[in-house]
Formats: structure tokens, C-alpha cells, sequence
């Protein structure tokens, strides 16, 4: 167990200290969500119009951005894996006295801080789209921007798990991202959603990351009961269960490789 | 007597293809032992099982004692490993890397640092310990990764190939760290390599080829295999000399140019006699033969030198891919 923990943690510090060396990638990450927010958000404002009052498309797209940041950085995040197991940390890592579960667990909460990390940097947007955000608000979007990281940094450590080649990495994940980044709602509601797209939704972890941070966001707001699919709860629920299941089954994945 | 390693009947199969065919052999304790074999022959896929990273197939091995199927936590706790490809974290400093493996194998860490310090000393890389692996040259690579491997003080040091692809001033420099961290630490050490002259190192040679040992001696008693030392000798009279050692030895000398040749099983009792025997001698010198003779004797064929097998096309595309990337 002792072995375990430190290998995790050692996993993680060496994630962390190389995110924070790179300064320049970390801003250079920061150009994409603005890009949608001002674009895609701007542009489809104009579209889409609904009669509520005080609704701004703007500020309702703002939480999907800040998820879809997330999901991009968190899933990708793995990618290390495949790196480090042809030319490096992988294999001392292997070849040290520490379970190799460990990995799995390592790697899902290095990538899921980096990704919380660089969510933060996307709080400095928040008057852009209109969002006024209280200490109490930052503080809690910290926490479910992590919860949310480790939930999709899980899917991208088991997808590596079973991975050898980039290539191959690369299409799986670029075939699980972009449904997953379509149906979590950050762009439309699931309300307004056709009814066979709904239940699909439903399944996509991501859905539940944005909506928690909707619940958030709009606490107290009258268009919480609109923009929102189910409660706070409910959505923390759903998030803790699915990164359960995915990091049990990373771990696995890692622990028989022979 | 207690072996640091015992491999019996070793083997690994990959499919059809046997990369490691059962393979037997001891390591006693504090030896430095080393497979010598072209690319293919096996070396590294013996060095894997051994430290629980593949299964054999058939077979047992114990490594200090622990079998390393069924004890390998036991075996990983007790060994350091040099891998053919770095297992650096470029992106870390020396001294991170070093720290890191010491959390792995739950150094304490003020005994960590302190230990840090003198191996880094050791290898020569003290004044750059807080640089960041990337800088680094191939060498000094190499050298620091021998370094960590040493870190947590294992009974046996694994080093596979440990001067692949450095230059030969470089190579001397390993090896001559590898002869002082042996003798200051009195680790065992179990390496491979395909450089002959490299090989002598090695207090006992396994010659493997096609994943067969197919002899297994001291430098000194592969040689013998070749039907002992070359003396060359210089005479007045070189017919007069071969008659002479002809009557006296049994021996038939073999003349190319100015000198003779005789092949003897021990060169440096032989000249003695020869000089009291034949007292016009003008030159005599002794040539060993080298592990180079032994293999070709053995094998039939020179060791082949393959370059650029597919791991290292992958660097160079990772490589490009990250000077992309940055640029």
C-alpha cells in the first residue's frame, strides 16, 4: 500500500512539476477557448434566441467552454503514457518494487490536475462572457473542474493502457472526444435537444461536468432551472461513480501487463 | 555457496520464434558477468526475464534467491536496471530523476540526498545536478542512469548494453565507472553487450547466439578455445629456427614475411624455452587472441552490427515531432 501511494504520488509530482515548466504551452493553451467562446459564442448567439428574459447565449455557453477545455486537456493528458513506455519513465516505473496499478491512479490524477490547472486560467475569461464569479464560486469550479478532469483523464489512461503505438491512441481518442464534446451540452441544453439525442447525452460524462458547473454558475440566477438538467448532487454522483469504474478498470489494465 | 543469479533452462518464446532457447547459468556474488552476442541473439529478453518484466515461457530463475515469477516484488526490490534505451525524464533535473527513483524504492529521503550527492560525485555530474536531463549529452546520459540504478544499493546491477551507441572515448569512460562502482560497492553486475574488446571487462563471459549459450568461461578461457597464444618470433636463420623448435616442441611454425608463427597453448612459458633452445632469436612478441577469434570460431561468423532497429526509428520520428511541435 505504502509502495502504491508513493508511486502515485511520484506519478503525479512528475506531471505536475513538467506542466509548470512549460509556460509557454500553458498560455499557448489558452487561445483555443477563447477562440470558441468569442466565435462560436458570438456567433451563434445571434441565433440562438430564447424567451426568456435575461438569458445571454454568452454566458450559457461559457461553462461548455470551460468543460470542453477540460475534456481536451484531461484526455489527451495520457498521451505521455505512450511516450514514456517506448523511450522512458514508464520502464522504471515497471521495473520498481511498486504495483503497477499505480500507473492508472498516477496518471488520471496528474493529468486531472494539469487540466484543473489550466481550467483556472480560463476563470480570467469569465467577464468576457458576462460572468460575474464570487470566492465561494471559483473555489467550488476548481473542485468539479478536477472531479471532471479525473473522470475523462481516467477514459484517456485506460485508452493508453491498451495502447502502443500514437497512432493508435490518437484514433481512439479522437473517435471518443469529439462525441463527447458534441453531446455534453455546452452549446445547447439538453432540454431543447431532440428527444433521441437526450438519452445519449446522458451518457457522456462530460454532460455531467458542465451541467455541475451550470449549477454553479447560475446558482440563484431564475434561468438555473433552464439551463440545468438535474441538481448539483446528482451530477457529482454520476461523475464520482463513472471515474470509479475507469480508473478500477485502468488499473487493471495496467496490472497485467506483462 | 549462494548464487546472485540461477537461470535454468531458461526460455522465451514469441510465437514460432525461440529469442531465448533454455538457457542455464550461475552468478556468483560480487562477479561481474556478461552475455556477449550480436543483436538478436537474446541477450535483452534474458535480462527482462530476469528482472520480472517478461515471463519465460519454460524454465526457472532466481534472482538473490527469489524466483522471479512467483517473488518478483521481492526480485524488483533487490536489483537496479540500466535499460538499453534511456529511462530518463529528460524534462526533470539530474537530481529529480534521482529523487523520483528514490521515492519508488522507498529511500528515506535525507539518506536519498546524501546518497544523491556521492553518486553524482561518482559519476562525475555534480556540478550539473540541478540541470535538466535534456542537456545532457548521450554520456552523461548513460552515467547518470547508472547512477540511479545504484541509488537504492541493490544486490545486483542489470546493465544492458550500457555503451550502445556512444563514441569510443565515451565507452571507455563507462566502463571504467562501471570497474570503480564495482570494486567501491561490490555490487554484482550482469551486463550484455556486443562490443568484444568491452567483454573483458567481465570477470565470466556467456557467448550467446541464436538464444543458446554456446560457451561460458572466464576472457581468459574463451581465448583458450582458439588454441592458445600467437608467438611471433625473428631469428638469423628462420629455417634453422623452425627445425629447431620442430626436434624440440612439436611445433610447426607457420613463416609469413620476415617472421614465424607458432601457436602455443601458453605463450609465456614457451618464450623463455624458446630463447635457451634457439640462441639466435632477434624478436619475439606474444599476441592473445581476442574474444573477436573466439566468436568467429565458435560461430563460423563475425558479430553482426545491425543499426536502426525499429525503437530507434521511433525516436527519430519523436524526436521530429517534438522539434515540430516546438518550433
Amino acid at each position: 500500500m505504502q509502495g502504491f501511494l508513493a508511486a502515485v504520488y511520484i506519478i503525479w509530482l512528475r506531471d505536475v512539476k513538467r506542466f509548470l515548466r512549460e509556460g509557454t504551452r500553458i498560455l499557448a493553451m489558452l487561445g483555443q477557448p477563447v477562440l470558441y467562446l468569442l466565435i462560436m459564442g458570438q456567433g451563434l448567439r445571434a441565433t440562438f434566441r430564447v424567451n426568456i428574459a435575461g438569458f445571454d447565449y454568452l454566458e450559457f455557453v461559457y461553462p461548455g467552454v470551460i468543460g470542453m477545455s477540460v475534456l481536451f486537456t484531461a484526455i489527451f493528458s495520457a498521451v505521455s503514457i505512450i511516450w514514456d513506455r517506448q523511450f522512458g519513465f514508464l520502464k522504471e516505473v515497471l521495473v520498481a518494487p511498486v504495483p503497477r496499478a499505480a500507473i492508472a491512479m498516477g496518471k488520471a490524477l496528474g493529468g486531472s490536475t494539469t487540466a484543473s490547472m489550466q481550467g483556472l486560467i480560463l476563470l480570467i475569461l469569465a467577464p468576457l462572457a458576462g460572468v460575474s464569479l464570487g470566492p465561494e464560486q471559483v473555489l467550488a469550479i476548481a473542485g468539479l473542474m478536477f472531479v471532471m478532469a479525473f473522470a475523462v483523464a481516467s477514459i484517456g489512461t485506460l485508452v493508453a493502457a491498451r495502447m502502443e503505438t500514437m497512432e493508435g491512441f490518437h484514433l481512439v481518442t479522437n473517435f471518443l472526444t469529439l462525441p463527447m464534446f458534441l453531446l455534453s451540452g455546452a452549446f445547447f441544453p439538453l432540454k431543447t435537444a431532440p428527444a433521441w439525442m437526450q438519452p445519449l447525452m446522458r451518457l457522456d460524462p462530460v454532460y455531467y461536468g458542465v451541467d455541475a458547473l451550470r449549477n454553479v454558475i447560475f446558482a440563484g440566477s431564475p434561468l438555473k432551472s433552464f439551463v440545468v438538467g438535474q441538481t448539483l448532487t446528482g451530477d457529482l454522483l454520476v461523475l464520482f461513480c463513472f471515474s470509479l469504474v475507469m480508473t478500477g478498470l485502468g488499473m487493471l489494465a495496467f496490472s497485467r501487463t506483462e | 555457496m549462494r548464487y546472485a543469479i540461477e537461470a535454468e533452462r531458461l526460455t522465451k518464446r514469441f510465437r514460432d520464434l525461440a529469442a531465448v532457447d533454455g538457457v542455464s547459468f550461475t552468478v556468483s556474488e560480487s562477479e561481474i558477468f556478461g552475455f556477449l552476442g550480436p543483436n538478436g541473439a537474446g541477450k535483452t529478453t534474458t535480462i527482462k526475464i530476469l528482472a520480472t518484466l517478461l515471463r519465460p515461457s519454460s524454465g526457472r530463475a532466481t534472482v538473490n534467491g527469489y524466483d522471479v515469477v512467483r517473488q518478483a516484488a521481492s526480485v524488483r526490490r533487490s536489483i537496479g536496471m540500466v535499460f538499453q534505451d534511456s529511462s530518463l525524464d529528460e524534462r526533470l533535473t539530474a537530481e529529480e530523476n534521482l529523487l523520483f527513483h528514490a521515492v519508488l524504492y522507498r529511500v528515506p529521503q535525507r539518506e536519498a540526498l546524501k546518497r544523491a550527492g556521492e553518486l553524482l560525485e561518482l559519476v562525475g555530474l555534480s556540478e550539473r545536478r540541478r540541470d535538466l536531463v535534456r542537456t545532457f549529452s548521450g554520456g552523461m546520459r548513460r552515467r547518470l542512469e547508472v547512477a540511479r540504478g545504484l541509488l537504492h544499493r541493490p544486490a545486483v546491477l542489470f546493465l544492458d548494453e550500457p555503451t550502445l551507441g556512444l563514441d569510443p572515448q565515451t565507452r571507455t569512460h563507462i566502463w571504467d565507472y562501471i570497474r570503480l562502482l564495482h570494486r567501491e560497492l561490490g555490487t554484482t553486475v550482469f551486463l550484455t553487450t556486443h562490443y568484444m574488446e568491452e567483454a573483458e571487462v567481465c570477470s565470466r563471459i556467456g557467448i550467446i547466439d541464436y538464444g543458446k549459450i554456446i560457451a561460458l568461461d572466464t576472457p581468459a578461457g574463451l581465448k583458450k578455445l582458439v588454441g592458445g597464444d600467437v608467438v611471433a618470433v625473428k631469428a638469423a636463420d628462420n629455417r634453422e629456427l623452425r627445425d629447431q623448435v620442430r626436434q624440440r616442441f612439436c611445433l610447426e611454425g607457420k613463416e609469413d614475411g620476415e617472421a614465424v608463427y607458432f601457436e602455443t597453448p601458453d605463450g609465456r612459458t614457451f618464450i623463455p624455452e624458446l630463447v635457451r633452445a634457439v640462441p639466435d632469436v632477434r624478436e619475439i612478441y606474444l599476441r592473445q587472441p581476442t574474444l573477436e577469434d573466439v566468436f568467429l570460431k565458435l560461430t563460423g561468423r563475425a558479430i553482426r552490427d545491425k543499426g536502426g532497429d525499429a525503437v530507434e526509428w521511433m525516436r527519430i520520428r519523436h524526436t521530429a515531432w517534438r522539434r515540430r511541435r516546438r518550433g
